[in-house]
């Protein structure tokens, strides 16, 4: 069966270069899924996870937000910032949770705090599947 | 004549002088080993986002974005980018010096918003008029660390209160070599040398809004990549600036043992001069 080529990165770097059976990522008006042979396609994306999978295997990435161009054998994700579920640190996700909802306490509109907390949610969703996934209790408890 | 007591303290104030340049010399190396490994990362993702401009931009050739329109120049914007130290030569002067000569050409008033300390400290004591300031992002800055100055300067765009924008750094040419550079931001003009895109592509919702969304990225992502080679460039600079100090610090230092050398053979001569003069007139 066809492969695809996929290809992650972001202005800092190549997060990830690998052949793949299907990809799956956040579009504006939903998520996305890509198998090879795919129509080409050019669409923003939003912030969420992305996921790879090859032959049984799952990668799964947080993006927020970027760009996803599908070829015919190609997937290439321009990615505003991404990180790897396994390296996102679920300590600094939650206080990053909870400083966002002060911030959105103390006042309603605040555009910065709810992106943070929206990046927060997220990062945690994503290693909770992790988790569950390998069906291990990893890391220590998130800090209260 | 110097005492040779006082050439032998100047000889020891500039070895450890000459001990200071070359450490900062082996860091500065490595410094820039690494800064140029993170331009070089940066490469695949702005030849990326090029080419899929350039492709949309061919797409929709009547589409005018704000970012595209080429209005008459009344006021305009500079993004300074200097390093947040000095000791790299001529780098950072040279980056403010062809700043500023790019604003004393212009007709219209130009406003500046800077990135990185010595930049920002210069603008401020000319009292030019300084918008914004992104100091002090380190020496491994994240995409969003130079938003915040790049914002200012897009908005000012977009609410019309400029109508160019430009950046100035120090584009790394060779290790020898770094040129303080002037690229115009916005308007953004059609990337030239993009590869031509590989397909026929669906937009979706339209190539239009795929352009708007693209468009802000592309112009913060310049922005960006300057950053990163204007680092590369100071460790560079700084690097051969240090190296320069240390040769010098060589060249005094033989000068100076050198003199020493001569004081203390005229000091032991003059010595035995006046123990043979003084045997002469005893013995006379």
């Amino acid at each position: 069966m066809a492969k695809l080529q996929v290809e992650l990165v972001t202005a800092e770097g190549r997060l990830l270069s690998q052949e793949a059976d299907f990809v799956l990522a956040p579009g504006m008006d939903g998520e996305l899924g890509v198998l090879p042979r795919h129509i080409p396609l050019l669409t923003p994306l939003v912030t969420g996870e992305v996921v790879v999978r090859n032959e049984g295997n799952e990668e799964r990435l947080f993006v927020s937000g970027g760009f996803l161009e599908v070829l015919p054998d190609r997937v290439v994700i321009l990615a505003d910032d991404a990180e790897r579920a396994d390296n996102i640190d679920e300590r600094r996700a939650e206080e990053a949770r909870h400083r966002a909802q002060e911030l959105l306490a103390q006042n309603e509109d605040n555009a910065e705090a709810a992106a943070m907390l929206e990046g927060a949610l997220f990062r945690l969703r994503v290693a909770d599947i992790r988790r569950r996934r390998r069906g291990e209790h990893g890391g220590p408890p998130p800090a209260q | 004549m110097p005492s040779l007591r006082d050439l032998r303290r100047r000889i020891r104030s500039v070895q450890n002088t000459q001990k200071i340049t070359k450490a900062m010399e082996l860091v500065a190396a490595a410094r820039m080993r690494r800064a140029q490994e993170r331009v070089l990362n940066a490469r695949p993702y702005a030849d990326e986002i090029r080419s899929v401009m350039a492709e949309l931009m061919k797409r929709t050739p009547e589409y005018e974005h704000p970012y595209l329109q080429v209005r008459p120049v009344r006021r305009r914007v500079i993004i300074l980018v200097t390093a947040d130290r000095g000791l790299c030569g001529a780098l950072n002067s040279n980056n403010v010096r062809l700043a500023l000569r790019s604003m004393n050409e212009s007709e219209a008033p130009t406003a500046v918003v800077t990135i990185g300390r010595k930049g920002r400290d210069i603008i401020r004591r000319l009292r030019k008029d300084l918008i914004a300031d992104n100091s002090e992002i380190g020496d491994k800055p994240k995409p969003h660390d130079v938003l915040p100055g790049t914002r200012v300067a897009l908005e000012q765009y977009e609410r019309g209160e400029a109508d160019q924008v430009d950046l100035v750094f120090a584009r790394f040419i060779s290790v020898g070599r770094q040129q303080a550079t002037l690229l115009r931001l916005i308007p953004v003009e059609p990337p030239k040398d993009a590869p031509p895109a590989a397909a026929d592509f669906e937009y979706e919702p339209e190539a239009k809004d795929v352009l708007d969304a693209l468009l802000p990225r592309y112009v913060e992502g310049q922005v960006y990549a300057a950053v990163l080679e204007n680092q590369a460039s100071e460790q560079a600079a700084r690097m051969l600036a240090m190296r320069n100090a240390s040769d010098n610090a060589e060249e005094f230092i033989t000068d100076l043992t050198l003199t020493a050398n001569k004081v203390r053979q005229a000091t032991i001569t003059t010595e035995l001069m006046e123990i043979v003069g003084g045997a002469a007139a005893l013995e006379g």
